[in-house]
């Protein structure tokens, strides 16, 4: 996995890079809800979920498994598996809420505008394709070119991504890479048609640590080389602390907390990102690790005020009564806690 | 433009399954060249008859005997091949093709049309499929054509069956998921994605079928009800043999012989394709 030669491809807009803040919104999340159907009930998964990501901007969506965090990211491409349904909100993409386009004009925005990275490389690549075939397909399906132009394209596209010898990897199946590999493959599939967003769902988990370290080195590359929006779905708070820009904390089907990723780190304003910051490995060997106590509620016995009240260590009557909604804490950052009310 | 994977050193019993299937794939392969060029191989004209030497025993002059009007077995059962392939060929065709498409637009869509679909193969599996034949073809009359049809009507269900599950668990996998995130269409990540996954399945499938078709098609015409005198075919020949059963053994046991020949043949070849294909599937 030594990084090639990597040259410069037809880099998209070339405009000077702008700060997220000075950035204009891409894309505005809005009241999304997503719900499944179980027995003849809704359990809802995304519960609310309302932020906003600037271009240029990476966005970390943190999260354990059954946040909501992957089902909002598929619920932006409406990609949602049935028996699961958006029940709600909006989602805009520049300015157009992709909720109210009809199956044809969704298709065109999917891979063109906005591209998913998955989590499992092993998987997600077509093991009877090649990986050349792979990445045409992507330019091939939006019309972008033809199979010969697209397949020069893919080879660029591998080279960006700094896989060796494209030309030959080219013409490779995906179960002669190794996992690392595949990645950056799937990486180079995203971008093939320049999206605006690139939405990635656990991009590292499935690989090893020192692989993880080359796929978000070269997933912030690629973000300021085609100038990209960055949607980074991720259960790490590591691999946030080095890529994002700002962070959105989901519990049970809600963002409960949202800030500029150093804020968020320094100062975390919810006893839940409190404690998940406190459960990272600190640097005193022989040091047991702090765990949140408790577990995440299941969908269908949320609690009926804070979903964290009962494994929150802040806990006073408020928080059983109702839910707690988005209260200011500072520059940009809000938290879902009562603790932050100002009354 | 594709290449075959790892293309060294894969020898043809790793590829067809394992010892049992190479004899079966030869069997098939000899048999589908007998039938192919039959008129050329065979001896005699099927029709013709000798009849001073009616009911003569295997010999020089005709290895596998004369039948009750003196005409020569062995170019009948060459003949006979001919008919038994091509009711194989076209209902494995037919019922593939359709039942494939049925069971993938059923599995992919879900919904009212998979109910349809679903619950039609409930009522055809219901019955045993080869009575449902014979029921057919005594309502629409004796005909290779009304057997073809038949054999058609209930061999769809099988291949719809299998694709209809292969797809349903296909839906799920990642790269079919990636396929529409990069923006693909339905007709694409089906026939791209989604049913090159069934294929293997539906080739075993289909090299069953080969052998399911050809001993219905026999049973039917050994009763009447399939391809008509005097055209040769083993069904028949088996039953014109049952009156001679005993004076004249060989009218049943060369067309019976190839019949099990045949079926055997593919059997095992289908059953070593499936083992090639899904490791998992061999029994301890």
């Amino acid at each position: 996995m030594r990084p090639g030669g990597t040259t410069p491809a037809d880099a998209p807009g070339g405009s000077t890079p702008a700060g997220p803040a000075a950035a204009p919104v891409l894309l505005q999340v809005e009241d999304l809800r997503t719900g499944f159907e179980a027995d003849g009930r809704t359990l809802v998964a995304v519960d609310g979920v309302s932020f906003t990501l600037h271009v240029g901007e990476t966005l970390g969506l943190v999260g354990e498994s059954g946040s909501g965090k992957s089902v909002t990211a598929f619920s932006i491409v409406r990609l949602v598996q049935p028996p699961g349904r958006i029940l709600g909100g909006h989602v805009r993409f520049r300015g157009r809420d992709l909720l109210a386009l009809d199956e044809a004009e969704m298709r065109r925005v999917r891979g063109a505008d906005i591209a998913l990275i998955f989590q499992e490389p092993s998987t997600a690549l077509n093991p009877v394709y090649t990986i050349g075939d792979q990445i045409a397909e992507a330019l091939l399906v939006h019309g972008r070119a033809s199979r010969r132009e697209a397949l020069d394209r893919a080879q660029e596209l591998l080279e960006a991504v700094r896989i060796p010898d494209p030309a030959t990897r080219l013409r490779d199946y995906p179960h002669q890479l190794s996992g690392g590999q595949r990645q950056r493959v799937l990486i180079a599939m995203a971008l093939a048609c320049h999206p605006a967003l690139v939405i990635a769902d656990e991009p590292t988990t499935a690989l090893d640590v020192t692989v993880q370290a080359q796929i978000l080195e070269l997933l912030r590359d690629m973000q300021q080389r085609f100038h990209l929006s960055l949607l980074l779905i991720t259960h790490d708070l590591g691999v946030v602390a080095e890529t994002a820009d700002r962070v959105a904390i989901m519990y049970a089907g809600r963002i409960v907390e949202e800030g500029p990723v150093r804020t968020i780190f320094r100062e975390p304003a919810h006893p839940y990102t409190r404690g998940l910051l406190a459960s990272i490995p600190g640097g005193t060997p022989g040091e047991r690790l702090h765990a949140i106590e408790g577990t995440v509620p299941s969908l269908d016995a949320l609690p009926r005020g804070c979903a964290f009240g009962p494994r929150c260590p802040d806990r006073f009557a408020a928080c059983d009564a109702e839910r707690p909604p988005a209260y200011p804490v500072g520059a940009d950052h809000t938290a879902r806690c009562f603790l932050h009310r100002t009354t | 433009m594709t290449e075959p994977p790892a293309a060294g050193g894969r020898r043809l019993r790793d590829v067809v399954g394992g010892p049992m299937a190479v004899a079966g794939l030869v069997v098939v392969v000899l048999a589908a060249v007998a039938a192919l060029f039959a008129p050329w191989l065979s001896p005699y004209d099927p029709s013709a008859q000798d009849l001073a030497l009616r009911l003569a025993g295997p010999g020089w002059q005709h290895p596998f005997g004369l039948d009750e009007l003196g005409r020569d077995i062995l170019s009948r059962v060459l003949a006979g091949a001919r008919i038994s392939f091509l009711v194989g060929v076209v209902v494995v065709s037919v019922s593939s093709v359709v039942g494939s498409v049925l069971g993938a637009l059923a599995g992919y869509f879900g919904g009212w049309f998979d109910e349809l679909v679903s619950r039609l193969i409930d009522i055809l599996l219901a019955f045993p499929g080869l009575l449902l034949a014979i029921a057919l073809v005594a309502v629409l009359g004796p005909s290779l054509m009304h057997v073809l049809f038949a054999l058609s009507i209930i061999g769809w269900v099988g291949y719809a069956r299998l694709v209809r599950g292969q797809v349903l668990r296909a839906r799920e996998i990642e790269f079919v998921q990636a396929a529409r995130a990069l923006g693909a269409g339905t007709p694409r990540i089906l026939f791209r994605h989604v049913l090159p996954t069934a294929l293997p399945a539906v080739v075993v499938q289909a090299t069953l079928g080969m052998a399911g078709a050809i001993i219905s098609e026999a049973a039917l015409s050994f009763l009447g009800l399939g391809v008509q005198p005097p055209t040769p075919s083993w069904g028949t020949m088996l039953n014109a043999g049952i009156a001679h059963l005993l004076d004249a053994p060989h009218l049943t046991i060369f067309p019976g012989l190839a019949i099990a020949l045949l079926v055997l043949g593919f059997n095992f070849l289908g059953d070593g394709l499936r083992d090639a294909a899904d490791p998992k599937s061999v029994q301890a």
